[in-house]
């Protein structure tokens, strides 16, 4: 009996291992090819791994002439701007709704809920005439104030979860020992939530920096690309003519890695207990 | 990527009264009772310009005749139900409707089954692999999507495309140069593949921690009472687990149902025109592409109908979860 259920664990340990090499195998070609110069990609039998490869892939992204660099500002902009405006607004709704009673309070959570089901792929021609409207089609500020609408209702119930988790009794016990509501609040409340409010933050970034639907919508002239829009454009075929993959892929690892270093980074987070021991201790 | 799912647990529960508080709200300092209002109103404002003025605008305009004569300055007209008479009783928005809740049924059915597998697995298996297998997982997870989707252009590439040599490497078979985005049929499975593989790990990693949450004791009493394999799965683990998959199922189908920026970028790489279209370019390619933007939003507005009627059934589930 014994040995059964061992011999079944090994075999399932590799089975693991082999379903973890196919999902990650996209991942790793990506940056394997991303070393490899143009006459091994083109050549006919693959090449699995980088020996002798080289950087030269990534610097022709860099150089300036593809477009990278402009799309990197354009990105960093709107994702800037949008995430410390949503932070701000998400912030202090989730305040109201967590440490206030008001009416139409419950109202207003239904509409927080309510806003998440739409569909953002039912709304494009709207919002494309609204923000044409605006003239304000390929700018930064036309792109910003979609995406805080697209974020703020996520981020507010994310946050609203942790504004909630940090005891209105602390703050009450800093004001019995003397501080005003405000006081206690920054003192106390504030630095509890600062692992929340990065966590919120970062998935706001996250969801911002990945969103390709909405900016190819918005911002359809060459200059005025985000990152996502500029991978795109860079991996289509042109009339001049094929796809450099190498060069692609290194666009790639650009555009993935520092997404999924930050993604890790929430991971951990989320798991971890925000002001587990803050009461107790 | 995809996001977290959040359960508005609390829904109908307000803040406690804080201790200075009065239990009568009217009896606080106006300025006090104001406070909460300051505080929602730019939430408001934002939501009122980002999502209720283009909502308003679609719910107006898809009664409307509103073509290119009305982006040059002609007034548009009131025609009642004519957009979405146009639209349902022609062939071809039922054509992509029915393609596209297919293709939401088929992706959305393999990523369930495939997630309960590799959560099963993740379970059954010691902590070293499983742990490869999970940073595996949360890597595809973290791919942007439109690098996904170049990554797999690169792999599907009919010269110098991986898949095509693997697959001519079998004895006889000669896939070099094969275009895997020309046949619809072949282009709607490749952007089905890629989209399972991409929503997997968020399916499994979720059953995988609701597995997790399923007691010894439980597990224990049911093998004392002779369930082993399939009859435990079926019998005990899954119905306990039943809450959880309902809700992944509920939102992979919504996810797979709007589906637009894979599809977008699939047509991008080689096949443009209605016979790749789902629902979301074709939505696009009615307004944006055509001009007609009555009919879009027409077309809009049914799109928002059924997936507010799927996302309904999900806020009612957790509700329920809640009770």
């Amino acid at each position: 009996m014994k040995t059964k259920a061992s011999t079944g664990r090994r075999v399932g340990a590799v089975v693991a291992i082999i379903l973890a090499v196919m999902w990650a195998f996209p991942v790793y070609w990506m940056i394997n090819s991303s070393f490899l110069p143009a006459s091994k990609i083109t050549s006919l039998t693959p090449t699995w791994v980088p020996f002798g490869g080289s950087w030269d892939n990534y610097k022709a992204v860099l150089d300036g002439s593809t477009g990278f660099g402009a799309a990197m500002r354009i990105s960093l902009s709107v994702t800037a701007i949008a995430l410390v405006i949503c932070i701000v607004v998400a912030f202090l709704g989730a305040l109201a709704v967590s440490r206030f009673r008001f009416k139409g309070r419950k109202s207003f959570v239904l509409a927080v809920i309510l806003v998440q089901m739409l569909p953002a792929e039912a709304m494009f021609i709207a919002q494309y005439k609204m923000i044409a409207g605006l003239n304000l089609l390929n700018t930064i500020a036309g792109l910003s104030i979609i995406y805080v609408a697209m974020v703020v209702p996520f981020t507010l119930w994310m946050l609203r979860g942790f504004v909630a988790g940090v005891p209105a009794d602390l703050e009450e016990a800093a004001m019995i020992d003397g501080c005003t509501r405000f006081q206690a609040f920054m003192r106390i409340t504030f630095p509890l939530l600062a692992p929340g409010l990065v966590a919120s933050g970062v998935y706001a970034f996250l969801q911002v920096w990945n969103e390709f639907a909405l900016a190819s919508v918005l911002m359809t002239s060459e200059s005025s690309e985000t990152l996502p829009l500029w991978l795109r454009g860079f991996s289509e075929p042109t009339q001049f003519g094929a796809v450099q993959w190498g060069q692609v892929m290194a666009g790639s690892v650009l555009v993935a890695v520092p997404v999924i270093v930050f993604f890790m980074i929430v991971q951990n987070r989320m798991t971890s207990g925000m002001v587990g021991g803050a009461v107790k201790g | 990527m995809t996001s977290p799912v959040t359960a508005p647990s609390d829904l109908d529960a307000p803040p406690p009264l804080a201790a200075d508080e009065p239990r009568t709200p009217s009896k606080r300092p106006l300025s006090r009772r104001l406070i909460p209002y300051f505080l929602v109103i730019p939430a408001l404002i934002t939501l009122l310009v980002g999502m209720g003025y283009p909502v308003g605008w679609q719910i107006l305009n898809s009664f409307r005749e509103y073509g290119l004569a009305q982006q040059f300055g002609q007034a548009p007209e009131w025609v009642g139900l004519d957009n979405y008479i146009g639209l349902l009783t022609g062939s071809e928005f039922w054509t992509v409707l029915i393609r596209s809740v297919v293709f939401m049924g088929a992706t959305a059915l393999a990523t369930m089954i495939i997630g309960i597998g590799l959560a099963l697995l993740m379970k059954a298996i010691p902590t070293v692999p499983r742990i490869i297998l999970q940073i595996s997982m949360l890597l595809a997870w973290a791919m942007p999507i439109v690098a996904q989707m170049t990554v797999w252009n690169w792999l599907i590439d009919d010269r110098n495309g991986v898949l095509n040599w693997a697959l001519s490497q079998l004895p006889g078979v000669d896939f070099i140069g094969h275009d895997w985005l020309q046949n619809p049929l072949s282009f709607f499975a490749i952007a089905s593949i890629i989209i399972t593989w991409a929503s997997v790990p968020f399916v499994a990693l979720s059953v995988y921690a609701g597995l997790t949450q399923v007691s010894e004791e439980v597990v224990e009493a049911a093998q004392l009472d002779g369930a082993h394999g399939l009859s435990m799965l079926r019998r005990i683990t899954l119905p306990i687990i039943r809450p959880v998959l309902v809700i992944l199922l509920l939102l992979q189908m919504i996810w797979d149902l709007r589906v637009y920026a894979q599809i977008q970028l699939l047509q991008g790489f080689g096949a443009a025109g209605i016979r790749y279209d789902l629902l979301g370019t074709y939505v696009y390619g009615l307004g944006v592409g055509q001009g007609k933007f009555g009919v879009a939003a027409a077309a809009a507005m049914i799109v928002m109908i059924f997936t507010i009627g799927l996302s309904w059934f999900y806020v009612r589930e957790l509700l329920k979860e809640d009770d």
